[in-house]
């Protein structure tokens, strides 16, 4: 049993990391990379939405009958993310600024939904639990990687989350790419990057 | 009517909602693989997103702000959104088959689709009041089908063609979309 959870929490960290080996949830990817602390804040606030959600959907799996399932899926997962929206709010406002509209939006991130049907409604609360962690941690991995690459490029800076320290990575001489940061390179870096996986996975 | 007509070409071609704003790129991506699927969603957005434009927007006016529940607004618009998703599904395959056989696999998936929520959170953080909230949940999806009918014209075209192994299907239309949106920021000198 125990190597089974283990296999279920691993899982979410290459085998079906997403965004890149689950095609889903992609708003978020996108709109928060622009900083490493903005990507790795909004990792933080989905896994945490993800783990809570599957706990409770897994303990309800057999009182919800299947007919309404997605509906109270849903308002499970709503009631967590107003969760996470006034505890942002409370303890990290500039944060909460930042992510903006993309905090109530976790509500529709396809990846919770699809954790919640796919797995939490089979399986029990300890291995919902390892999953949802699981492809939360995956999650948060890759937003970090993704705005890693564009903050490096884009600013020539990294920030580290959760504090204010911004680190410089080049000298004074640098010239932003700016087209990293701005809508295009988002598309584009995680079109490349969603490459470079398949060409290390095959 | 001038700020009016500003708002709309803003929503339509400045913020684009796909390529600039990036919300409901899921659909973008899940449906832009033929023509028929990308226009069959991008009427079903228009029509499901102007409804709940107006829903939502009556909703904050008349419950959530006067009784303080601010806090609530996530719960209850994705209530809202769903029941009226599920409404338009059932009043469609009763009075109108036709439009339902067109779009009818289309509407459950808008209630994931981010795009829907965004404007309807857009609207009242912008504080719009009506006139204006009712051009905006009217011209962000009309960009929304522009940018997705475009996306499916260029993507149809991808797939014929010969790309290199790893950047096959995802990868290959997540380039594209970054060019084409690079071609919206273009936009961005009009207003």
């Amino acid at each position: 049993m125990a190597k089974t959870i283990v296999q279920e929490f691993t899982k979410g960290l290459w085998e079906e990391i997403p965004p890149f080996r689950l095609v889903l949830g992609l708003c978020p990817v996108l709109a928060v990379t622009k900083t490493v602390a903005n990507g790795v804040g909004m990792g933080v606030a989905a896994t945490f939405v993800l783990v809570c959600s599957n706990i409770l959907v897994s303990a309800l799996r057999n009182i919800i009958p299947s007919q309404v399932r997605v509906p109270c899926f849903i308002i499970i997962i709503a009631t967590f993310v107003v969760v996470v929206e006034l505890v942002m709010q409370a303890v990290a406002y500039p944060l909460f600024l930042q992510l903006g509209i993309f905090i109530p939006l976790i509500v529709v991130n396809c990846i919770i939904l699809g954790r919640a049907e796919a797995f939490a409604s089979k399986n029990p609360p300890v291995a919902s639990i390892a999953d949802g962690l699981g492809i939360g941690v995956g999650f948060t991995i890759a937003l970090g990687a993704l705005a890693g690459i564009r903050e490096a490029f884009g600013a020539g800076t990294i920030s580290v989350p959760f504090s204010d320290t911004v680190i410089q990575l080049f000298g004074p001489s640098f010239q932003p790419f700016t087209f990293m940061v701005e809508a295009p390179g988002a598309f584009v870096c995680l079109g490349l990057v969603l490459a470079i996986m398949n060409l290390i996975g095959k | 009517m001038g700020d009016y007509i500003l708002l709309a070409v803003g929503a339509i071609l400045v913020n684009n909602i796909l390529l600039i704003q990036y919300l409901g790129n899921c659909p973008f991506l899940g449906t832009s693989k033929s023509m028929d699927n990308a226009t069959g969603m991008a009427m079903a957005v228009v029509f499901v997103l102007a409804l709940a434009g107006i829903v939502t927007w009556i909703f904050e006016a008349v419950f959530l702000k006067p009784l303080g529940l601010e806090y609530m607004r996530t719960i209850v618009f994705i209530v809202v959104i769903a029941a009226l998703v599920q409404f338009v599904e059932i009043f469609m395959k009763k009075s109108m088959p036709a439009l339902y056989a067109g779009l009818g696999i289309f509407l459950p998936l808008i209630t994931t689709n981010c795009a829907v929520m965004g404007v309807c959170l857009i609207n009242i953080k912008e504080e719009y009041n009506f006139l204006e909230m009712l051009v905006s949940s009217i011209a962000y999806p009309a960009g929304f089908g522009l940018a997705l009918i475009l996306f499916a014209g260029l993507r149809e075209r991808i797939i014929i063609g010969r790309v290199p192994g790893p950047l096959q299907d995802v990868s290959i239309a997540l380039v594209t979309a970054g060019f084409m949106s690079l071609s919206f920021l273009g936009f961005k000198g009009m207003i």
